[in-house]
């Protein structure tokens, strides 16, 4: 049994960054790992995938980006090195290959249980990821055995997937992303859209994230929004990072041949059943787009007028089919496999402490885990801010959490004074 | 000075409070709607509708209304009343009408008027079974919306968007729901 102030649980953007901060607050603790730096990175995302933010945009505490391409996106190999390059220049006291299988109370703090020992500690950080589980509807566990079944978690490539058409299940940026790969490779691809937040890659000269920086949307605080519940479970942005900087819509998904369907209501065997509120969903998501635009254009009147290329516009309407597809037998029309791109939430399942709501959510406030004093989180969606879950959002949030961390350590030490 | 205004006869407070309310009282959300129907004569049947279960107990209004439900003339009926599938119709109407009501007193938008045109189409086809592949129910329903307000077209449009975001009439008619029909 080892003994420690501060177990860090995993060695990704959050758990690094927040190693960065402990150290600089002289706080003892070791970062643990179950694989490599940037396990998730490397294990749990397809082949084509970039990030979806340019190379500037993934600022690190004491650590950002200095090569010839600020403007491009990172592959995955590339983003991997990006991080372990910050572990070798940050140091930090890393266990690599160290699963951990239970975090419990113990004394006065917590024992963290791995399949290399035992740590005690009077603070815990669980930094393990947002998206550790691909979450599927209720639905896919009626779907014939004779259709194959796959989430993004999983999928690599299209030759992975048996020859034929695909339904992917989701719209939001793995959905479409997979939805125009598969299509690429001549399949019939029918895409399933719910609710969706479209957005352009490109906005008046700049990229849309450059937008957002600066502008400030990114900055706003968990303190400052209507409805929280709402925003942490808005679906991720309708965006590819591709060296060209185009931009993926359902207009562009169908200029390609990608059919478009309402959401996945129900499923029976190979019989599909898809939302008529296809239109108004596509609706929504064009008002929404056309906001966050008007926003920016109000930005650049008021503060950056020498920032835009060229002055105002808006995107063509998402097109709607006249009459969507409600009903389809997926056999018939030659759809070999489903890829559930549904969303993803956080593995809690070693967390023997009573924060989990029954929904799989952690209780916190902005980050900070009051129920179990002590215990804080990182890397979950707009945790303290809108970019929290961004690899340039979880300095910021090291920070004020790591104060936190220090100060409840003071606090402790005075009352046992 | 400001004051808090009332725009559209909306009480958006009592309904964001219940709303916080029944956040932490999970099982007073379980609402059951009930109508008593009792066939007349012909295709025409009468609907008493009066009490509902909710907020966890009987909930009772005290009084009663009355629907009823006929066919057309070219039905063979005898008209008395509108059709089932005009009252799905309403449903519908009122339901998103009410919301868009709701979401402009909470946005602080005035509405000055709201008309809609609702339309269903039917082949008929379905219903006397001529054809199998043709469904009894509407191939399509339009409604189209006419609104006077203190907004711009883009938040009027936001309304009615958000309206059949939240809308149970409208989740009815586009998604699935198990209809279980016994006999006593």
């Amino acid at each position: 049994m080892s003994r420690v102030t501060t177990v860090i649980i995993g060695a990704g953007q959050a758990g690094l960054a927040m190693s960065y901060h402990l150290s600089k607050q002289s706080v003892d603790h070791v970062l643990l790992e179950r694989g490599q730096v940037g396990n998730s990175w490397s294990n749990e995302r397809w082949d084509s995938l970039r990030l979806l933010t340019p190379n500037w945009q993934s600022r690190l505490p004491g650590y950002h980006y200095i090569g010839e391409d600020p403007d491009d996106y990172r592959t995955m190999p590339e983003t991997i090195a990006f991080l372990q390059r910050y572990a070798e220049l940050t140091a930090p006291p890393l266990q690599t290959n160290t699963e951990v299988t239970a975090v419990l109370s113990h004394q006065d703090g917590y024992k963290v249980v791995t399949n290399q020992g035992i740590w005690t500690c009077k603070t815990v950080v669980l930094a393990s990821g947002a998206c550790n589980i691909a979450t599927v509807p209720e639905c896919s566990k009626n779907l014939s055995s004779d259709i194959f079944s796959i989430t993004p978690l999983e999928y690599r490539n299209p030759e992975q997937l048996p020859d034929g058409g695909v339904m992917v299940v989701g719209a939001s940026a793995s959905g479409v992303q997979l939805a125009n790969e598969l299509r690429l490779t001549g399949r019939h691809v029918m895409l399933a859209v719910g609710e969706h937040v479209r957005v352009p890659r490109t906005y008046r000269g700049r990229d849309i994230k450059w937008w957002m920086d600066a502008a400030g949307f990114l900055d706003v605080g968990y303190d400052e929004v209507d409805d929280l519940t709402r925003v942490r479970n808005v679906p991720s942005l309708q965006l590819i990072g591709c060296p060209n900087r185009q931009t993926i819509s359902l207009n562009s998904l169908q200029a390609i041949g990608v059919e478009i369907v309402g959401r996945l209501m129900g499923l029976d065997g190979s019989k599909a059943q898809f939302s008529g509120a296809l239109a108004n969903v596509c609706a929504l998501a064009d008002l929404k787009m056309n906001r966050l635009l008007a926003g920016i254009d109000e930005w650049v009147a008021e503060k950056g007028g020498d920032r835009a290329v060229g002055g105002p516009y808006r995107l063509r309407p998402t097109i709607v089919p006249d009459m969507p597809t409600l009903q389809c037998d997926l056999a018939r029309n030659g759809i070999k496999t489903i890829v559930w791109a549904t969303g993803y939430r956080p593995d809690y399942s070693w967390l023997n402490l009573p924060v989990v709501s029954p929904r799989g959510d952690l209780r916190h406030d902005g980050g900070v885990v009051t129920e179990v004093p002590g215990v804080y989180a990182m890397g979950l969606p707009f945790m303290r801010r809108r970019k929290s879950s961004l690899i340039d959002g979880v300095g910021d949030d090291a920070q004020v959490l790591s104060e936190h961390l220090r100060s409840f350590l003071d606090t402790r030490l005075a009352a046992f004074g | 000075m400001h004051t808090e205004e009332n725009k559209n006869g909306v009480n958006v407070q009592a309904l964001l409070d219940a709303r916080t309310a029944l956040e932490s009282a999970p099982e007073a959300a379980d609402f059951t709607w009930k109508v008593q129907a009792e066939w007349l004569n012909g295709t025409h049947t009468r609907n008493t509708i009066s009490g509902f279960h909710g907020l966890g107990q009987e909930q009772s209004r005290g009084k009663s209304f009355t629907l009823e439900t006929d066919h057309p003339e070219v039905f063979a009926a005898e008209d008395n009343a509108a059709t089932p599938v005009e009252m799905v119709l309403s449903g519908l109407a009122g339901c998103l009408t009410g919301g868009i009501a709701s979401v402009a007193e909470n946005r602080g938008i005035r509405l000055n008027s709201v008309k809609a045109e609702i339309e269903g189409d039917m082949n008929l086809y379905g219903i006397l079974g001529v054809d199998p592949s043709v469904r009894n129910g509407f191939n399509a329903i339009r409604v189209r919306y006419t609104i006077d307000a203190d907004a711009s077209k883009d938040d009027i449009e936001a309304l009615v968007a958000q309206s059949q975001k939240r809308s149970a009439v409208f989740d009815m008619i586009t998604n699935p729901s198990n209809v279980f029909v016994t006999v006593e």
